[in-house]
């Protein structure tokens, strides 16, 4: 079985969730011994792992015949592109694209983010994407979120291979309902033209059967699940300076996270005791206003905002608290709390979270109940037997979730679409 | 000649209502006193009501040969006469009818037996005094919270003057053999033991109304060809189950209530009798004895206590709740007291088990919180103030004998108050002798002050 893959981001280089979760899946699956897969990605830095899988740049990939000597491929992909790949993939160029911006080796330049033209550069990924489609022999197209639905009907189209489709999140989260009618007309799109939707929670595929219109028999769901904690992430030591406890906030400062309500949560929680400190990691349009809130209700000295966090610091963050808290007013899956509870930190989640429904062993309130938030922290920095049973139980819990059986769903699906 | 013997257990508890931690120290109500009249009215409406009348309808009819038992926790007792009183004078009826046994039970529903032996039998005494006021009967036979049952149990329930208690028939206790007979306990023979037959009584509440159950539907003849087909020898059929079977857990249209009203004949027909569980046990003799030493109860597949202190939880917070269970008997506030009683309701530990996480069916159906982490939180937040409460009243830093002797001093003091206030108004007639009388009992008054000051200092030091 082979697999041609389209994404946006990949582990070393991630902006979100959708990279991390790439990650896992394609390593989950890799597990299965005659699984090939070839994962497409805008910009590729050269330090990702290509143990398991094969990775194309799609700035690497011409769209504009160039005569390009051998060795001045070799010079410029190092050891990760073969050069032969470049010549493979020039003899398939389909159409002339001397009108648009290209480099000497006649590739498209990718930003690799989420820049302003992000419309623009989506088009480019499918002009490049038709290119590797009728290059590459493959089995199934998956298209990793709405940035990459264009290129795999793209790429349907072109091979006549089926299509399915990774709903890692919808617009409707993103927006809290204001929908942007392009975004969605491109997901609704993707999502028409896929002859298999899968979807990361329960939630989201609500979302995709009732807004999106699709026929329910199509979609189904694979949760996410959790890479097992690296060696070096095990070995961080916390750092524990006072004996307050510590309740912490992390991710992007944004509506969908809904920071605000655990603000006031943190508000009540401080009018009974002063044992505690709040910490809201990340940064995003909300935080100044986030700022201001807590001056408001003068919790300022017992609020923090360090800012955006990386890599390991994240987890010495994670480490160093004593309860996790993700109030999302509306999160596809949420894979923040499983890497808590892996640390052995409790954790809040709002029900509004897809990974509500597969999580026992944390507290789930309604993201807008900012009494029972607010309680649900008291509980766990108060009565030792709710904070150790979470630690245990949740990190028991969580070391079960793993990529390998999503990939075996994953793979149940391919099957079936195949109709094998 | 064969037995039926019927126990029907009743009892709600008092549902905590939410209580959250910025309540502590502001509000010391506990309850929510919506829900828990709204379900006993309901439950007393569908089941109580028209099965009491239905009980009292076959008693009549087939003159003194039907007879059942009940047993009635203390706090639905409570409940009853709070929300549904009329319940209470459909059961005095049915005691009148001579053909009702009441059993006793632990008054708060608890699990005292396991966690404090001298709580347990104030509470049976409670409970039994209870009954006897309520029905005029006093009770003989003893049924635990859950059928909760070992050897050390019974040995402080034959103290208590109790010859026969009620237990689950665990397939872990019994092994190969029946529960159609009496047992008796391995640690003491005069105490008798009849057991519960899980099959059947579950057949009737629980699988009664369930399509795809191969036997479905059970009806009045072949229940009773089935008890009539147990081996010969076997004596005595035991059901035991919850009355809200009728009516609440089979609904009225499933025919419960006929099949019940068509057991006595078929019963009489093959030659079987009923009998109340203190007839049983006087009537028939022990086969054998029964070794309980971990103990068990009628709960889930274990049959163990793993659903109240399964969990580090619930063991938390039955620990932190009994810690106080000595210096709560020093106390004489009223309030404290009941709620001290209600909150060792061994529910609020049940709704905190994680085991609704593998098989959550009755779990669910019984908590009223959504996760047993908010059962535990909204507990530990109750009994946080309960505790405050205590604490301001008697403070842990005083130990309990200086307590104790502090409040007996008060105690005696006041009594002694009362005896020269009298003695000063018989002699007020006489003014010759009025002003020594009135002397004395300013003096002593005096002292009663110092003795009072002292435990107030006491609490001052506390804080």
């Amino acid at each position: 079985m082979k697999a041609l893959m389209f994404g946006w981001e990949f582990p070393p280089h991630i902006l979100g969730g959708l990279g991390t979760a790439s990650f896992g899946l394609t390593r989950g699956m890799a597990k299965q011994e005659d699984m090939d897969i070839t994962f497409c990605i805008p910009k590729p830095y050269g330090d990702e792992d290509q143990s398991f899988l094969k990775i194309i740049g799609l700035n690497n990939t011409p769209v504009v015949w160039k005569d390009v000597p051998y060795e001045t491929l070799k010079e410029r992909f190092g050891s990760y592109m073969d050069p032969q790949q470049y010549y493979d993939l020039r003899d398939h160029i389909y159409a002339d694209f001397r009108y648009l911006h290209t480099n000497d080796l006649g590739c498209i330049e990718f930003s690799g983010r989420y820049p302003d033209n992000l419309l623009e550069e989506i088009n480019n990924y499918s002009i490049c994407a038709g290119v590797i489609a009728r290059t590459e022999q493959f089995d199934i197209i998956h298209s990793h979120d709405w940035l990459t639905y264009p290129a795999g009907i793209h790429a349907k189209s072109v091979s006549g291979k089926p299509l399915v489709i990774h709903v890692h999140a919808t617009d409707f989260d993103r927006s809290r309902g204001n929908v942007n009618p392009d975004v969605y007309r491109i997901e609704k799109d993707g999502m028409d033209n896929a002859d298999h939707i899968m979807c990361v929670s329960d939630l989201t595929r609500d979302t995709v059967i009732n807004k999106y219109h699709q026929d329910p028999r199509k979609v189904s769901t694979v949760h996410n699940a959790v890479e097992p904690i690296s060696q070096a992430i095990a070995d961080i030591e916390p750092i524990r300076n006072c004996q307050q406890k510590v309740v912490t906030f992390l991710g992007r400062i944004t509506m969908q996270k809904g920071p605000e309500y655990f603000v006031e949560a943190a508000y009540r929680v401080l009018q009974k005791t002063d044992n505690v400190r709040f910490v809201m990691a990340g940064s995003g349009d909300m935080m100044n206003a986030m700022i201001s809130l807590a001056a408001k209700r003068g919790i300022a000295d017992k609020f923090h905002f360090p800012g955006f966090q990386k890599g390991l610091d994240v987890y010495k963050m994670l480490k160093s608290s004593d309860v996790y808290i993700m109030p999302s007013v509306s999160e596809p899956f949420g894979i923040s709390p499983l890497e808590a509870m892996q640390v052995g930190v409790p954790s809040i989640i709002s029900k509004q979270s897809g990974c509500a429904e597969i999580l026992n062993n944390v507290i789930k309130t309604d993201y807008w109940d900012i009494d029972a938030m607010a309680d649900a922290i008291y509980s766990i920095i108060t009565y030792p037997a709710m904070y150790d049973y979470l630690r245990i139980e949740g990190k028991r819990e969580v070391d079960e979730i793993k990529w390998e059986y999503a990939g075996l769903k994953v793979r149940k699906i391919y099957d079936q679409v195949l109709g094998r | 000649m064969k037995t039926i013997c019927f126990y029907f257990q009743i009892h709600q508890p008092f549902r905590l209502k939410r209580y959250r931690f910025f309540d502590i120290g502001a509000d010391h109500y506990y309850y929510d006193d919506f829900t828990n009249e709204q379900i006993m009215q309901r439950i007393a409406a569908c089941s109580f009501l028209p099965a009491n009348q239905m009980l009292l309808e076959m008693i009549e009819a087939n003159k003194g040969k039907f007879k059942v038992a009940f047993s009635i926790s203390g706090v639905a007792l409570d409940q009853l006469e709070q929300y549904a009183p009329e319940v209470i004078e459909s059961f005095q009826a049915l005691a009148k009818t001579g053909c009702v046994e009441f059993l006793t039970e632990t008054s708060a529903h608890s699990l005292a037996s396991i966690k404090d032996e001298e709580e347990f039998c104030r509470q049976v005494k409670d409970q039994q005094q209870h009954i006897q006021r309520l029905f005029g009967q006093k009770p003989k036979t003893f049924r635990n919270t859950e059928l909760i049952y070992s050897d050390e149990i019974g040995d402080i329930v034959y103290s208590l003057g109790y010859k026969t208690i009620i237990t689950d028939g665990a397939k872990a206790v019994l092994g190969w053999k029946s529960p159609n007979f009496v047992y008796h306990s391995a640690t003491n023979s005069n105490l008798k033991l009849l057991l519960k037959n899980n099959k059947l009584s579950d057949d009737m509440s629980f699988r009664f109304s369930n399509y795809d159950w191969s036997e479905y539907p059970l009806v009045a003849d072949k229940f009773i060809d089935w008890i009539a087909q147990t081996p010969e020898g076997e004596q005595v059929i035991n059901l035991f189950m919850n009355y809200e079977t009728f009516g609440n857990l089979q609904p009225q249209e499933s025919g419960i209530f006929e099949f019940m009203k068509a057991l006595p004949y078929f019963a009489a027909q093959r030659g079987i009798e009923f009998l109340t569980p203190s007839e049983v046990a006087l009537k028939l003799k022990s086969v054998g004895e029964l070794s309980v030493p971990n103990p068990i109860s009628w709960a889930d597949e274990e049959n163990d206590l793993s659903s109240w202190m399964g969990n580090d939880l619930q063991r938390e917070a039955l620990n932190k709740l009994y810690s106080v269970s000595e210096r709560i008997h020093l106390c004489k506030d009223r309030r404290l007291l009941q709620d001290w009683k209600y909150l060792q309701i061994s529910d609020h530990f049940f709704y905190m088990s994680t085991k609704q996480f593998t098989d959550g069916g009755l779990y669910k159906y019984f908590s009223p919180y959504d996760s047993p982490f908010d059962a535990f939180t909204n507990y530990m937040n109750v009994l946080a103030d309960f505790l405050d409460r205590l604490e301001a009243q008697f403070p842990s830093d005083v130990d309990n004998e200086e307590l104790n002797s502090l409040l007996t001093t008060i105690e005696n003091q006041e009594k002694e108050i009362e005896k020269l206030e009298k003695e000063l108004k018989k002699t007020a007639k006489k003014p010759a002798e009025k002003k020594a009388a009135e002397k004395k009992p300013a003096t002593e008054k005096k002292s009663a002050a110092a003795a009072k000051k002292a435990v107030k200092k006491a609490s001052k030091k506390a804080e």
